[in-house]
C-alpha cells in the first residue's frame, strides 16, 4: 500500500453559538465560511471541493443545504456534496476526497438553527419509525435512560455528572444536586442548551497545506463507526463504536494532550472518555464542549475545529476531536491531529 | 408575521402523513400486539429479539422463527418524566423504561405507569397493559404497569 | 412469506399512517426581511453584488455566483420581460385561479435574476417569451410575494431575444 497523502486542517472559524440567530442559513454560513477562508487566505474560486453537514428537519425546510450554497458561490459549477449529518461526517468525506489526489483544498461547513422548532419534538423524527417514534420518546428521555444505566453500573454518580456540567458550563452556582430533574436522573445542568450556529474548516493536502498555514493540524487518523439502532440491543453504558474508531484513528499510538469530546449530556462525556481510554493528564473540552453550546449538526465539527485550533495556535502538539450522532451515542467519529514533527 | 427591528418571523406548521409499510417481520409483531400478545424473533445464534427486527443486529444475518414471549418482564433502565409531552403515551408523570420481557434477550422501550418515581427501580417487575382498542400499532401496548400494583 | 402451521391465520399488518407534526417559528433573515418589507410598501427590492455587480431578486443576502455578502439595496422597476413560462391546467393552490393560467419566469428591468409569478389579463395562448409585463399590486399588501397579485401585459413591444437570453 502506498503512503497515504497528508491532509491537514489549515483554518477553523465559527459564528457565535447564540440561543437564537436572526440570520437565514446562507447569511449564517457566510459568516463562518468567509472567516475560515480569510484565515487561510484562500479565495473561494480556488476551493477544490466543498461539503456541508446540516439537517432540514431543524428548520422544516426541505433541501435547505441548497440555499446555503449561496454563501460559497456555486458558479461556475463547483464540486459539492452534502451529508444529512453533523459536519464532522462532512469533514470525513472531504478528507477521503482529498486522498484521491487530484485536488489540494476542501471547504467543510456545517450549520444548524435549532431555535426555530422544538428539538424535543424534531429529534423524535430521527428514531425508529415503527417502535420508537410513535411513542414520542424525546432526546432528553433517551439520554436519561442511558444515564440511569450508567449509574446502575456504579461507574459514575450524579455528583460525577454535576462535575462535568460545572466544568463545561462554567455557570455561577455550579450544578447543584438539589436542582429538580428534567427527566431523572438528568437535571437541567446535565442537558445541552439550544443554540444556532455555523462553523467552517479549510482542509489542504501536503505542500498546499504548508503554503496556506504556518502550523497545520495534520490529520493523522480519522475513523467513524456506528452501532445497532435498536437501543435495547446495545450496552448503553459503553461506547464500543468510539473505542473502535479510536483504535482505527491511532489514538493510542502517542499521548493526546487535549481532547474535544462531543458529549451533549454530562454523563456522555464520562462514557466517551472511558471508551477513548484517555488518561487523567488529558485536558478535556477546554472549549466547554456541547454542554456549553450545542448547535445541532455543528457541534461535532466544532469539536474537531477546536481541537485543530489548539495546534494552529501552538497550544498543543497532538489533539483529538470527537463527534457523535444519533440517540445515546449511536455513531461516533474520532479524529487525531498533530503538528508537524 | 411578527416583526422586530430587523427580521421577520412567521409561524410554520410542517405536517407529513407518511404511510409506513411494515414488511413481514414488523407487520407480524404488530399483528400480534393487535391480538394481545407479544412476539420476538429468534436469531441463528439462539437469541430472542423483542421487538423483532429483520436482521440480527450482531451480524446482519436474517432472523428466523417467531417466538411468543411473556407480557411480563424486568426493568433494565428507567427515566422519570416529570412533565409528559403531548405525544407521550401517558398524560401523567411516568417512567420510560427499557424492559427485558421474560423469554427475550433484548430490552424494549416503553412507558411504565408507576405513579411516582419511588415506586420504580432497575430490576422492577412490570407487565404489559394493552389498549382497549387495538389497530396493529406499537401503541396497542398502552404502557406497562408494576406487576405488584 | 410463510409463517408456518397455525400461524398462517395471522393477518400481517401491512402499514400504518405515521403523522409528523412539527411547529416552527421561521425567520426570514436580514435580506429576505428587507425584501418582504419592501413588498409591504409596494416596492420590489433587489441586492447588488459588490463583485459581479449583478442585481439579485429576491435577495438572499449573498450573491449565489460569487459567494459574497450583498448589502446594497436596489429598487427595481415594476415592468419586466417573460423569459420562459408554463401553462397550468390543474389547480393545486388553495387560492383558486381561473384555469388555465400561465406562470412565468420574469426578469424585472434592472435585475439580473428572475422572479416567478402569475400572468393574468391575457389569454394563455398569447403568453410568450419576450413579452413585456407589469406587476399588479394586490389590494392589501403584506410581507409576502402575494403582495403582487399577478403580472399583466405592459402594452410594450416584445423584448428582443438577446436582451434576456442570459436569463433562461
Ligand atoms: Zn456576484
Amino acid at each position: 500500500m502506498s503512503a497515504r497523502r497528508e491532509v491537514a486542517i489549515v483554518s477553523y472559524a465559527q459564528t457565535s453559538f447564540a440561543p437564537h440567530t436572526k440570520l437565514n442559513d446562507a447569511e449564517l454560513v457566510m459568516e463562518a465560511v468567509t472567516a475560515a477562508l480569510e484565515r487561510a487566505q484562500l479565495p473561494r474560486k480556488q476551493i477544490g471541493f466543498c461539503v456541508s453537514g446540516s439537517s432540514d428537519y431543524l428548520t422544516g425546510m426541505p433541501f435547505s443545504f441548497v440555499g446555503a450554497l449561496d454563501a460559497v458561490g456555486a458558479w461556475p459549477p463547483i464540486q459539492e456534496s452534502h451529508v444529512e449529518m453533523d459536519g464532522a461526517w462532512a469533514l470525513y468525506e472531504a478528507w477521503v476526497r482529498l486522498l484521491h489526489g487530484d485536488i489540494d483544498t476542501a471547504l467543510v461547513y456545517a450549520f444548524g438553527r435549532s431555535s426555530l422548532g422544538d428539538l424535543q419534538d424534531v429529534l423524535v423524527a430521527q428514531l425508529d419509525p415503527y417502535y420508537l417514534a410513535p411513542l414520542g420518546v424525546d432526546p432528553n428521555s433517551l439520554a436519561a435512560l442511558q444515564a440511569r444505566a450508567l449509574l446502575d453500573t456504579g461507574r459514575a454518580s450524579e455528583r460525577d455528572f454535576a462535575e462535568v456540567a460545572t466544568r463545561c458550563k462554567r455557570t455561577a452556582g455550579g450544578a447543584p444536586l438539589d436542582a429538580p430533574y428534567v427527566v431523572s436522573p438528568l437535571r437541567a445542568h446535565d442537558c445541552p442548551p439550544v443554540n444556532d450556529g455555523a462553523a467552517a474548516i479549510v482542509l489542504a493536502a501536503g505542500d498546499r497545506a504548508r503554503a496556506l498555514c504556518k502550523r497545520p493540524a495534520w490529520i493523522r487518523g480519522i475513523d467513524h463507526r456506528i452501532e445497532a439502532h435498536s437501543l435495547g440491543a446495545r450496552d448503553l453504558t459503553r461506547s464500543s463504536s468510539t473505542t473502535l474508531a479510536a483504535v482505527e484513528a491511532g489514538v493510542h499510538t502517542a499521548p493526546i494532550e487535549i481532547a474535544e469530546l462531543h458529549a451533549p449530556y454530562s454523563h456522555q462525556e464520562l462514557i466517551v472518555k472511558e471508551a477513548l481510554q484517555l488518561g487523567d493528564g488529558v485536558r478535556i473540552n477546554p472549549s466547554g464542549g456541547a454542554l456549553a453550546a450545542n448547535p445541532l449538526m455543528v457541534a461535532g465539527l466544532a469539536r474537531i475545529g477546536e481541537a485543530a485550533q489548539q495546534i494552529l495556535d501552538d497550544n498543543a502538539r497532538r489533539t483529538l476531536g470527537h463527534a457523535t450522532s444519533g440517540p445515546c451515542l449511536q455513531q461516533n467519529l474520532v479524529c487525531v491531529m498533530e503538528a508537524s514533527s | 408575521m411578527a416583526a422586530d427591528d430587523e427580521t421577520l418571523t412567521a409561524p410554520y406548521l410542517l405536517t407529513y402523513d407518511y404511510r409506513r409499510s411494515c414488511g413481514p417481520v414488523i407487520g407480524r409483531f404488530l399483528a400480534g400486539l393487535r391480538a394481545g400478545r407479544i412476539e420476538g424473533v429468534r436469531t441463528a445464534g439462539g437469541r430472542v429479539i423483542v421487538p423483532p427486527v429483520e436482521y440480527d443486529p450482531d451480524n446482519g444475518e436474517p432472523t428466523g422463527d417467531f417466538v411468543a414471549v411473556s407480557s411480563t418482564g424486568t426493568v433494565v433502565s428507567w427515566a422519570w418524566v416529570v412533565e409528559p409531552r403531548p405525544n407521550h403515551p401517558l398524560a401523567r408523570p411516568f417512567a420510560w423504561a427499557l424492559i427485558k420481557l421474560d423469554g427475550a434477550d433484548t430490552a424494549m422501550l416503553h412507558a411504565v405507569d408507576a405513579g411516582r418515581p419511588s415506586r420504580i427501580k432497575t430490576g422492577a417487575r412490570v407487565k404489559a397493559r394493552f389498549a382497549a382498542e387495538r389497530s396493529g400499532h406499537i401503541r396497542d401496548l398502552a404502557c406497562f404497569e408494576l406487576e405488584d400494583a | 412469506m410463510s409463517d408456518g402451521g397455525a400461524d398462517d391465520k395471522i393477518e400481517i399488518v401491512k402499514g400504518f399512517i405515521a403523522p409528523v407534526r412539527l411547529r416552527y417559528t421561521v425567520n426570514a433573515g436580514r435580506a429576505s426581511s428587507r425584501f418582504l418589507r419592501g413588498l409591504t410598501e409596494g416596492r420590489i427590492l433587489g441586492q447588488r453584488c459588490p463583485v459581479c455587480h449583478k442585481v439579485n431578486v429576491p435577495p438572499r443576502g449573498a450573491c449565489p455566483t460569487c459567494g459574497v455578502p450583498t448589502e446594497e439595496d436596489v429598487q427595481l422597476g415594476e415592468v419586466g420581460t417573460v423569459t420562459t413560462f408554463c401553462i397550468i391546467n390543474i389547480n393545486f393552490d388553495a387560492k383558486a385561479r381561473e384555469l388555465p393560467y400561465a406562470a412565468a419566469s420574469i426578469v424585472l428591468d434592472g435585475a439580473d435574476t428572475t422572479l416567478f409569478h402569475l400572468i393574468q389579463e391575457v389569454p394563455v395562448a398569447k403568453v410568450r417569451m419576450g413579452m413585456r409585463v407589469r406587476a399588479v399590486w394586490a389590494a392589501e399588501r403584506g410581507p409576502s410575494l402575494e403582495s403582487i397579485d399577478h403580472f399583466k401585459p405592459a402594452g410594450e413591444p416584445d423584448a428582443p431575444y438577446d436582451s434576456y437570453k442570459d436569463h433562461l
